[in-house]
This record gives C-alpha cells, structure tokens and sequence, in this order.
C-alpha cells in the first residue's frame, strides 16, 4: 500500500507537567489505508511514548477510543484517515474532564448510568426456562442494546455542557431499554428517577447524540418515546 | 510502616482479576452470597474483550431443533481432538443449560423465535442449532448485563487498575499488588480468594483479533510464582479474520450460510470436509484457507481468500449480521451485500492457559494440587475444556458456566478460612517485586523501545508458530524470544508520570509476553504430533499412543521445564479417541 505524509495535531495535557492543555504536531509517514487508532498507537510507539489515549478491542465495540476528530467525535479505531485527508487534529471528548492527553474522566458518566437502576428487576415469578418475549417485544429494545457506552453521544450534548448535572442521552438510551424491555417490572420506579429536572425534560430533541453515535442509534426518537411514556405513567 | 495504616492497603474478602464474562460472573456470585468483593481491571468492564464476541452462547435448548447434552458432550470431545478432559465437559454441557436461563433471567436481550423463546443458529462443529444468539453482538449484551446486575449488587469496582504481582507464598494465595492507572501508586489488596480472569494471549501474535488488553498478565505472573501453565501450545487460529487487521467477523456469517471462496470463486472447504464444509470447525477450516493461500489460489494469488455473503441477501444480513457488515463496510470499503469480504486466519483463542480442577481452583502439578484461594475461569484458564481445539459459542458459555461456579466456590472458601498473613510484614517489602518491575522500565538506562520488540515478537510469532509449524521454524523462534528477552532488560520508557502512564503498562505487559511465549513455543516444539489447532508439517498425524497427554510447562533459571504426566479424563466407554472427519 503506498505511504502518505500527514500532520496531526494533538492536544496534550500532563496534569503533572502542563498548566493548561495545548496542541503538539506530529508529522509522520504512514500507509494510507490506515485508521485513527492506527496513527496513534505509531506516535505513541515509535516517536512519543508519553502520549495517553484508551483503546482496546480494535473493532468498535469496546467503546474505549471514543475522540473528537477534526470536530466530530468518533471511535479512533473504526475510522479511516482517508475520512478527513491528510491533516489531523484531535482532541479528547469534549463536556467532560481531562485526564490526560486524550484520556477523559468517565467517572460521572457511569454514575449517571448507575443513577437509572440500569438492570431488570423482577417482581414476577421466575419461570423454569426462559421468560417468554415475541420478536416484536424485542425489537422494541434491540437497537438500544447497540450501545457500547462509548460517550459519544453524552460528551455532544449541548444540553448537557449548559448542565453538568443532566443525565444525559447515555443514561436514558439505557432507562429506555430496561422501561421498553416486556420483561421489566421497574418501569414506574425508573420512570420517576428520569421524570425530574435533571431527567428526561432536559432532552431539547437537538439530534447532536444521533449524529454523535458510532452504532447510528436513534437515539432522541427513543427519548421522545420515553417522552411520551412518562407522560402516560403520569396521568 | 505497619501493613494496615498503609493508605494503599486493602483488606477484602475476595478479589477478582478481569472484568470480562468469567470475571464479572464470578464477582456477581461472590456478591450475591454477601461477601465483599474488588473487581479490578485494566479497563472500564465494559471494554473487555467478552465483549467482541459475536455470534452466540452454546446451550442444548432445543429451541430450535433437536438437541441433547450428549449430543454437545461429544460435538466438544470431538472438536478438542480428544484433548478435552471429559468429566469437565461433562458437567459443562449440564451447566450450559441452566447458565443461558440464568443469563436470559438477568435481561439479557436474547433475538427470539417466533413462540417467544431464545432463538439458536448453527455454528463450526456443533450438530445441532445450538448457538444462543443476540444478532451478532452476543458477547456484547451479556457483558452489559452481568456488568449491570454486579452494579445492582455493589461489587466494589477498581476500574483501570493493573495487578503488577500476586502475593503468593508456600502454595497459599494471600493477596496482589495493583497499579492505579488513573492516580498512579501501588496498592496491595490482602484477600483471602483470587480469581484470576484475565482472559486471552492472543496478543503475542501480529495478526490477531484479539484487543489491546489481551497480553496474558496472569499467565505471566504464574511463571513468575514458580507455578506452572497448561496446554500453552494450543492456540486457536479464527478462520474469518478480517485482511490484514485482523480483527474478527463472526461465525454467524457461515453459520447463516456464507460462503468461502477462493480465487477460482471454488468453494474450496469441498476438498477439506465435504460434509461440514463452512460449519468445520476452526482449526480445519483455517488450515484449509493457508493451504489455499499458499498454494497460489488465494484471490488474485495474493495472501488472503473471501467470505462471501452476497446471497444471503440484503435484509438477511442486516438483522442477522448487521456488525458483520458494519466492519467490512468501515474498515475495508467493502459492501458485504454486493462484494466478498477478503480474510485470513487469525489469532483467536487460547486453549491453554493456567492450570485448575474442575473447581477452578489453580492447581500447581500433574497430581492435582491445589493452590490455598487462588482460582481462574474463563479464557486465562485450562480446565482443560476445549482440549487442544474450542468449538465456536462454547468459550462464552465457559466463561459464564466456570465464572460461576469459581464464584459459588469462592463463596464457600471465603466463609471457612481466616485472612492469611502477606508474605512480608511490611507494607513496603510486599511492594517490592512492583517496584522493580517499574525501576526496570524507568531507570535502567537502556535505549530499547518495548514497542519494537513486541512488534517483532509478534510478527514471528504469526510467522513462525502460526496455523503450521515445523521444528526448524521454532527453533529458530526460540533463539529470537531469547534475544527478545535479553534486549527487554534494556527497555526504558519515555514517560515517567505517575497519571496514565500508557507507556509503562505497556513495558510491563511485555515483560508478560516474552514470559508466556517462551513457554508456548516450547510446548509446541516438544508435541511431536498433530491435534487440533496445533499443526506440525513435520509429525502430521495425530498420536494418541505418545501424546494423549496435558503438557505442564514452569520456568525455572534454567529455563523452561514441561512434563507431559497430566493425564486426559476420558470416558473411554463413552467417547473414545476416534480419527476426527467433518
């Protein structure tokens, strides 16, 4: 495969070194066909060891190496160069605290998913085999199960950088699969956490999460169905 | 310094390594029967690797078609080549069963048959519709959902922390010292019960569908305790590896009825197994494709052949196999519904790994004896289930099954037995095997880069220990990971902050790779014969007479020592060692 030259620009910060966050260039030679993840495990490993970022699983679905790429944020290793040409610049998420380098603190986001009781609860009796659910009962939850927790979606949210203390999509993508799931009985439990000022009404329907969103869940039309729920419930 | 006014010393009743399916299993049933327990990993849980898993979790439901424990018992004896000890697939076949309900009891999202039940599709050498299914994101949904339920259950979570060394004395397992990636720092967590659930070693070869966290760090530690490894030579190459990258498209794709197809566009697995052709286990399948490969029929005679979907349709493959066609469209540029997806065999599965008895409890020598509260499960183990080859949708379902089970005895243990002392009064002494490792990487001096060397170990570990093997090749591959390790000694790294130091975690896990591989090539070079994914040009056939045996392998100072007196558990009334034909 032929070899390109390309500039990347990365913003470092070293909490025990830097003041303040700034950007460093790296130029580098490097085949085309090559992803994100790629060009950084090259400057990590053959140019600059100190250089931070999380991955893993290399097929997006771990969810570690959500990043903002030219302005998008995206999983670092199911993105192609050949999306953005040869000039890089890339950041951390952003709307949530830096760590290091491109390593942001998720400790809020999970809180948040915590906050939603994000497992099912059963009051029903438990029958010997398998709980029944229809095709159509699972295909209301099955694209929500997509999510891999990556942060995408949170860290785009406008609603949430005016308001830290927001649940944010993430959290209620997750409500919505355990509220939507027949086998669920914690519905009017989990649709009171969400019905509050922190909640779900904080939602404006803006579709950055959806664009945000590595595996294209539609998102806010799942939140506006939860919308509609909590309404229902309510009455 | 007294141990316990230490800021950095905890004292726990159980402690589990790896937050992946077996992992997370094993923390959730600790939990459950009350008992404090610290997950620890390296990633947030919900990045392990279980999670890759795409196409299904082997239980004989009979949902779908007709099915029985027997039927799985012998479809797995089978596939392991016989290596498999048979008294542990059989309560594993027993077990699937009740783990899958348990799972579907906890919310897993299950695709679903027409009447409601979980759905099953048919996978590499199972002979029934066994493979309980979500789409092709299986190992994704359970992951969530037993990381959900030990949320609901308060499993105390140290997440990105790296376990440097186990605390390990007089075969009794007293406690472990662990990284704080995010702050930096060692911590010592004093328990009286460690499952060590680290997973795979995949990551010691250059193509793998392995992840980045897949460097074996338990197995390395093992060695390092003078405790031994098992089967380490059997390492399971995944047909379907997408080209070059390496990372993973799913069984499903043939077990919903795709093709493999040559440069001919000759469905090639017709003069490897004409009955099973696509749905052959791995090991015969990815030889198939090598053969192919290098006997110039590759596509355009180049190294790679095709999986190919096209017929199955457009709407068949997006709610089937909607992550299948994701990869190949974003990676490759290849639209799996129109064009074949060009692949190679890749690093997979290991079916070795450390040693235990059906307990999963860490056992230290051909006898069987055990070492005092240290437990393993899932990929990090060899119980040995999979024997010398694992049939695909059944390592998910080991994970869960052992998880569990390592949890419930675990439980019992915790309950009978008091704290044991560390093995060093003080804090700091316990500290100090940690310390050294990182002193090593800091202030050694030397001007060797850990990446480079990682880089060639894996490339001739592909090369040379790959899908076939010859003596000649390996003996070469022992002087090279010699070398390897001599110029690891030299290794110094860049960063030297204590806050996310990606640098130094990568330092030590190659210090855990070099460590295992030596063992790996070794056991591979001793087997003088063929069985399951272990390949030798040089001894093709498979030979009961001589090597129906485990392999045991420790490092000592005068390198590597294997015995091969662990015997294989076999029902010979029931499954006795047959040639192996799909």
């Amino acid at each position: 495969m032929a070899e390109i030259n390309i500039k990347v620009k990365i913003l470092r910060y070293d909490p025990q070194k830097d003041s303040k966050p700034g950007f460093k260039t790296y130029e580098l030679q490097i085949e085309e066909g090559v992803t994100i993840l790629d060009i950084l495990n090259e400057i990590h490993w053959k140019m600059d060891g100190t250089l931070a970022y999380r991955r893993s699983c290399r097929s997006a679905i771990c969810g570690s190496c959500a990043m903002k790429v030219n302005g998008q944020n995206v999983l670092a290793c199911e993105t192609p160069l050949h999306r953005f040409g040869r000039k890089l610049k890339i950041e951390p998420m952003p709307g949530f605290p830096i760590i290091k380098d491109l390593v942001v603190d998720l400790e809020g986001f999970f809180e948040k998913l915590k906050r939603v009781k994000p497992y099912l609860m059963v009051e029903r009796p438990v029958p010997e085999k398998e709980f029944p659910q229809s095709p159509e009962d699972f295909e209301k939850i099955r694209e929500t199960t997509y999510c891999i927790l990556c942060g995408a979606c949170t860290s785009s949210c406008p609603s949430l950088w005016a308001n830290d203390h927001y649940l944010g999509p993430a959290a209620l993508l997750k409500a919505y699969r355990f509220v939507f799931d027949s086998r669920d009985d914690g519905q009017d439990e989990r649709l009171d956490i969400i019905n509050d000022k922190n909640g779900i009404w904080r939602c404006h329907t803006i579709f950055n999460c959806m664009e945000a969103c590595p595996k294209n869940i539609n998102i806010t039309e799942y939140l506006s169905k939860l919308k509609t729920k909590v309404l229902e419930n309510s009455f | 310094m007294k141990i316990d006014e230490a800021k950095h010393y905890h004292k726990i009743d159980a402690v589990v390594v790896g937050a992946g399916l077996a992992g997370l299993r094993g923390a959730l049933e600790l939990a459950r029967n009350g008992h404090q327990v610290a997950l620890i990993s390296k990633v947030y849980p919900t990045r392990s690797h279980s999670g890759a898993a795409q196409g299904g979790i082997a239980a004989s439901l009979a949902n779908v078609q007709e099915d029985s424990l027997d039927l799985h018992m012998f479809d797995t004896v089978k596939g392991s080549d016989y290596l498999g000890d048979q008294n542990v697939i059989e309560l594993f076949v027993e077990e699937a069963v009740k783990t899958v309900y348990e799972l579907e009891h906890m919310g897993v999202p299950f695709s679903r048959t027409k009447d409601g039940r979980i759905n099953q599709r048919a996978f590499g050498g199972h002979s029934s519709l066994r493979a309980c299914f979500a789409a092709d994101i299986t190992g994704h949904v359970l992951l969530h959902t037993l990381y959900e339920k030990c949320v609901e259950h308060n499993v105390h979570f140290y997440n990105e922390f790296q376990v440097f060394s186990l605390l390990i004395k007089d075969r009794v397992s007293r406690g472990l010292v662990a990284w704080d990636i995010r702050n930096g720092g060692l911590h010592v967590f004093h328990t009286k019960a460690i499952l060590l659930a680290t997973g795979g070693y995949g990551r010691a070869f250059k193509i793998t569908s392995n992840a980045h966290a897949n460097t074996g760090d338990s197995l390395g530690m093992i060695l390092e305790n003078g405790l031994p490894l098992e089967d380490m030579e059997f390492v399971q190459f995944h047909p379907t590896g997408m080209f070059r990258h390496g990372i993973l498209l799913s069984e499903a794709a043939r077990g919903e009825g795709g093709y493999l197809i040559n440069g001919k566009e000759e469905r090639f697995m017709k003069n490897y197994a004409p009955d099973k052709m696509e749905l052959a286990p791995r090991d015969v399948i990815s030889r198939a494709e090598q053969t192919e490969i290098n006997e110039g029929r590759g596509i355009d005679g180049k190294d790679y052949v095709c999986l190919d979907l096209r017929h199955l349709g457009r709407a068949k493959l997006m709610e089937r196999l909607p992550q299948v066609w994701e990869l190949a469209y974003h990676y490759l540029k290849v639209d799996g519904a129109k064009e074949p997806i060009p692949i190679q065999p890749t690093a997979h599965y290991s079916m070795g790994g450390i040693p235990a008895n059906i307990h999963t409890e860490v056992i230290c020598d051909a006898q069987g004896t055990v070492v005092n509260g240290l437990y393993t499960a899932g990929e990090a183990s060899c119980l040995s289930l999979h024997g010398a080859n694992r049939l695909g949708t059944n390592s998910l379902q080991d994970a869960a099954t052992f998880g569990r089970i390592a949890g419930i005895r675990m439980s019992e243990f915790v309950r009978n037995h008091p704290y044991e002392k560390l093995p060093f009064e003080t804090f700091d002494k316990n500290l100090d095997n940690a310390r050294q490792k990182i002193a090593h990487l800091t202030e050694g001096g030397g001007k060797e880069k850990h990446a480079l060397i990682r880089e060639e170990l894996q490339e001739n570990m592909t090369k040379l220990a790959g899908v076939f093997r010859e003596e000649k090749d390996m003996l070469k591959l022992r002087k090279l990971i010699k070398d390897l390790q001599e110029r690891y000694r030299k290794v110094t790294i860049d960063d030297r902050g204590e806050i996310y130091n990606l640098d130094l975690l990568e330092g030590i896990e190659l210090g855990n790779l070099l460590s295992f591989s030596e063992v790996l090539v070794e056991g591979a070079i001793a087997r003088k014969e063929s069985r399951g994914a272990h390949y030798r040009r040089d001894y093709p056939k498979r030979d009961d007479q001589n090597w129906l045996k485990h392999t045991l392998a420790w490092k000592t100072t005068d390198g590597v020592k294997l015995t091969h007196d662990k015997e294989v558990v076999l029902y010979m009334d029931r499954f006795p060692p047959k040639e192996r034909k799909y």
